[in-house]
């Protein structure tokens, strides 16, 4: 469809930033349109797999426990980035999460407190009831009743940017061609974690055995035409994030239950047979980032998570279910990792496990002694069979690189701010989070910025309509 | 791990246990209801968790339209369509006497040779008095008897004793087929390493029946739960209310007659204020606004919801509630013409045949739905 109308706003993107901005332009007036690139039933980016966003408050409200303050979240914030952080844009974020539930709550999302299995999150993050797939369903039924116009399979090939200014976007929608004209564009497109020769350029054959955790249709499409319509670039380019997933997961939008979450219960070891890093370092969702990277670095990006009988009922069962074999040495033969290497590596941690009591709900005092590495904190001898066995790969959950933008989510080109291009969600995000994530704040950057980038693509363009009408009568 | 008590698993059994094991990993619907936070409980999923979790199902959609991995994704979770498909194997696997069975696989052709045998037994029960009245050659008396009385006496159609025996019969048969299922399913269900049947045989029952009669779980959110995707309307539980309810109250008007005429001797035909027909004809009328809302509900509802084996119980039990009802209306309002008879003929084969399908149509999902919520009940509070 596409009328040939020229909209006050269009949107490059579908999910909870690109919705964010849709509403907020919307309900201040604007004549929306939203340029989905995936199909209406995948429709929402990585948002469809998300499930909370982090939000500051006060006192304890009906989804919250206690008080999460500015401060905590900032120095969260800061600790998780190494201080690669636009200080200013963070604080925007942090301080604006506090209204994000009761806006949300507007626009008809429903929010729920945490539940068991996510209860260390019940003080910092609301949940979304039923997960980001609802959440989106929310935000879609809301721009549908407001009159923005939705368009799904519509994937944004070109942008037409003379002098700093937005005017067009090619649009292929059908196979077809055309020309979505608008007075403020919305870049809210996603990161490129999805685009495999993009991924390759980075990390060579490596990123043959990547899985993506989420959307197959964050291509970075519209991040690449605005980097090479000179927009400044933030974020490591090199930088994804990533996390250890099992193996057998889809190679895309395999989501949050293809992680596995036994890792500290046992140890993991390469496809020689051999243990490369501290599996007991800290609490599995500390550590759970930077076993993507470990696993990615090892020989053909692939590793192995051995627990025995002790560990089972200790974690969240996986959707794939464990190589079990009554012996290490069976084991081997079933992970094709040679059996002779992984028994002697299993006997020399048996041997090096000093007697502690076993807690894993603490830090506790279960630990080797004279391995390299050694394990820090609960470590058990793998001596119960059935042993059990769990492949694990690198998971991209998104990427680093990202436009530069201000506090009116401007998008920075080299010769100062673009006068009608605004961005939100995980194309910029890289402004906010250079590198580290903390559970849930993909969400917040998303809803914050959405909401800004909205309402100044609006102010844009209304004061644009009122300038050209001020021209007209001029005239 | 326990042993799985029935060792050759359906296709519905094994995709219910791929999608709850999917579902586990993800739980991003535990908020949503029991079905869940029962799931949650469980590691692994033998036949009988897979059943216990598919009937506690009330079959709306929120699960599917939040669902990350709706089809078309690889995984193809669907829940409420993959349980909807267990619910009616469920059934099944409980019926008794277990020859009939089959009958949930055709539910139109039950409810006709249902029907057909009910207006056989009606016409005979009826044809009986007029055999008696033929060989008394209409007796003076019996003719003064008819016409003293009036047209709206039943009983001149069918004698009393005869209208007992008859119900008496076909109530007794309904009530032993489904209190033997209900058992069988709930013996199928239960989990020794759950302590649900451990706990006081009696926890849990009042709150599970106040889920029951309050359709909770349609609504457990403070909002109706949703009939298509962000749409979210009362009317299927309010329909459902009118049938329930409805049906309720027609029993409960049998009832109440019965005592009349037991305990007080008291012999119907009774005013329109009388209790049994006040407490007839307000759920008569239930019985005609909940089956026909409930219908079109299903018309127009998405078919990703619900497997087709039991979307198909729906029509022909709702179609038997409505007539059943609305015969029984005319029967009330046209009880004084001479037609009576026919009527009466017409209405007591739609009870009759009503009463017979019961343990073998869609009436049973509130038998098995009503265990699994004592049971989810038990294992909350235990």
């Amino acid at each position: 469809m596409a009328p040939p109308e020229v909209y006050e706003v269009a949107v490059l993107g579908g999910g909870n930033a690109a919705l964010c901005a849709a509403l907020a332009a919307s309900e201040r007036g604007a004549r929306v349109i939203v340029l989905e690139r995936a199909p209406r039933v995948f429709r929402g980016g990585n948002s469809r797999h998300t499930r909370n966003l982090r939000c500051m408050h006060t006192a304890p409200t009906d989804i919250l426990t206690e008080s999460y303050s500015e401060d905590e979240f900032m120095t969260d914030l800061l600790r998780v980035t190494g201080g690669m952080t636009n200080e200013t844009l963070a604080r925007m974020v942090v301080r604006a999460s506090a209204d994000a539930p009761a806006r949300m709550r507007r626009f008809g999302v429903r929010l729920q407190p945490s539940l068991r299995g996510t209860l260390h999150l019940s003080r910092t993050n609301a949940f979304f009831l039923g997960g980001g797939k609802a959440l989106m369903n929310s935000y879609y039924a809301a721009a549908e009743r407001r009159g923005v116009d939705v368009v799904y399979d519509a994937d944004v090939v070109g942008l037409q940017i003379h002098d700093g200014r937005f005017e067009s976007a090619t649009v292929r929608i059908d196979g077809r061609e055309q020309q979505v004209r608008a007075r403020s564009v919305v870049l809210a497109a996603g990161g490129f974690e999805s685009n495999l020769e993009w991924l390759k350029e980075i990390w060579g054959e490596a990123a043959d055995n990547f899985l993506i955790r989420g959307t197959p249709y964050n291509t970075g499409t519209v991040l690449k035409l605005m980097l090479d319509a000179g927009a400044e670039p933030v974020g490591d380019p090199a930088q994804c994030h990533a996390v250890a997933i099992d193996a057998r997961a889809p190679k895309f939008d395999g989501g949050i239950v293809t992680r596995l979450d036994c890792v500290s219960l046992g140890i993991v070891v390469n496809r020689h047979g051999d243990r490369f890093y501290d599996e007991g370092e800290d609490f599995w969702p500390k550590r759970y980032a930077i076993w993507g990277r470990l696993v990615a670095q090892q020989p053909d990006q692939i590793a192995y998570s051995i627990i025995d009988a002790k560990a089972v009922g200790r974690f969240m069962p996986s959707v794939f279910p464990p190589i079990a074999a009554a012996s290490i040495r069976e084991l081997a033969a079933l992970i094709d990792v040679p059996a002779g290497t992984l028994a002697a590596t299993v006997e020399r941690f048996n041997g090096a496990v000093r007697p502690g009591t076993f807690d894993h709900e603490a830090l506790d005092d279960c630990h080797t002694e004279g391995l390299v590495p050694n394990k820090t904190h609960w470590a058990q001898r793998l001596d119960t069979p059935p042993f059990w066995a769990y492949p694990l790969r690198p998971g991209i959950t998104f990427t680093y690189l990202g436009v530069k933008v201000d506090e009116r989510a401007r998008v920075a080109l080299r010769g100062g701010p673009a006068a009608n291009i605004f961005a939100a969600g995980e194309i910029m995000a890289g402004n906010i989070l250079g590198k580290g994530y903390v559970a849930g704040v993909g969400m917040t950057i998303g809803t914050v910025f959405g909401e800004i980038a909205g309402r100044e693509a609006w102010r844009g363009a209304s004061s644009d309509t009122s300038a050209s009408q001020a021209e007209h009568r001029a005239g | 791990m326990r042993a799985d008590p029935i060792p050759v698993l359906t296709d519905a059994a094994v995709k219910s246990q791929h999608e709850m094991t999917v579902c586990n990993a993800c739980r991003y619907c535990e908020a949503y209801c029991p079905v869940f936070q029962a799931m949650e409980e469980r590691l692994t999923f033998t036949s009988g968790d897979v059943a216990y979790l598919a009937n506690l199902c009330h079959n709306c959609g929120e699960c599917l339209y939040a669902c990350q991995y709706a089809p078309p994704h690889e995984f193809g979770i669907d829940v409420p369509k993959t349980f909807s498909a267990l619910r009616v194997e469920s059934y099944e696997a409980a019926a008794w006497p277990a020859f009939a069975a089959p009958a949930f696989r055709r539910p139109w052709t039950t409810t006709a040779v249902a029907l057909a045998a009910g207006a056989l037994a009606s016409a005979l029960a009826a044809r009986t008095l007029w055999v008696r009245d033929e060989s008394a050659a209409f007796s003076a008396a019996a003719a003064r008897t008819f016409q003293l009385r009036g047209t709206a006496d039943f009983y001149s159609v069918i004698p009393h004793d005869l209208m007992v025996m008859l119900f008496g019969a076909v109530g007794v048969f309904a009530v032993v087929a489904l209190v033997v299922g209900y058992r069988r399913f709930a013996r199928s269900i239960a989990d020794p390493t759950i302590a649900d049947l451990e706990g006081p045989r009696r926890a849990g029952i009042g709150a599970a029946a106040r889920d029951a009669l309050t359709l909770k779980h349609l609504h457990a959110n403070g909002e109706d739960c949703v009939d298509a995707e962000e749409t979210r309307r009362p009317w299927r539980r309010w329909m459902h209310h009118c049938t329930f309810y409805g049906f309720l109250l027609c029993f409960a008007s049998t009832s109440v007659a019965a005592i009349y005429h037991v305990v007080f001797g008291w012999v119907a035909p009774y005013a329109y204020t009388s209790l049994p027909v006040v407490l007839g004809t307000v759920g008569g009328l239930g019985l005609l606004v909940g089956p026909v809302g409930l219908l079109l509900i299903d018309r127009r509802r998405d078919h990703a919801l619900t497997h087709s084996t039991q979307a198909s119980l729906d029509a022909p039990f709702l179609a038997m509630l409505f007539l059943t009802s609305l015969t029984g209306l005319l029967l009330l309002a046209l009880r004084e013409k001479t037609f009576m008879p026919s009527l009466l003929i017409g209405h007591l084969a739609f009870v009759l045949a009503l009463f017979v399908t019961l343990p073998y149509g869609k009436f049973v999902h509130g038998i098995y739905r009503a265990a699994a919520l004592v049971k989810f009940r038990k294992e909350t509070t235990s």
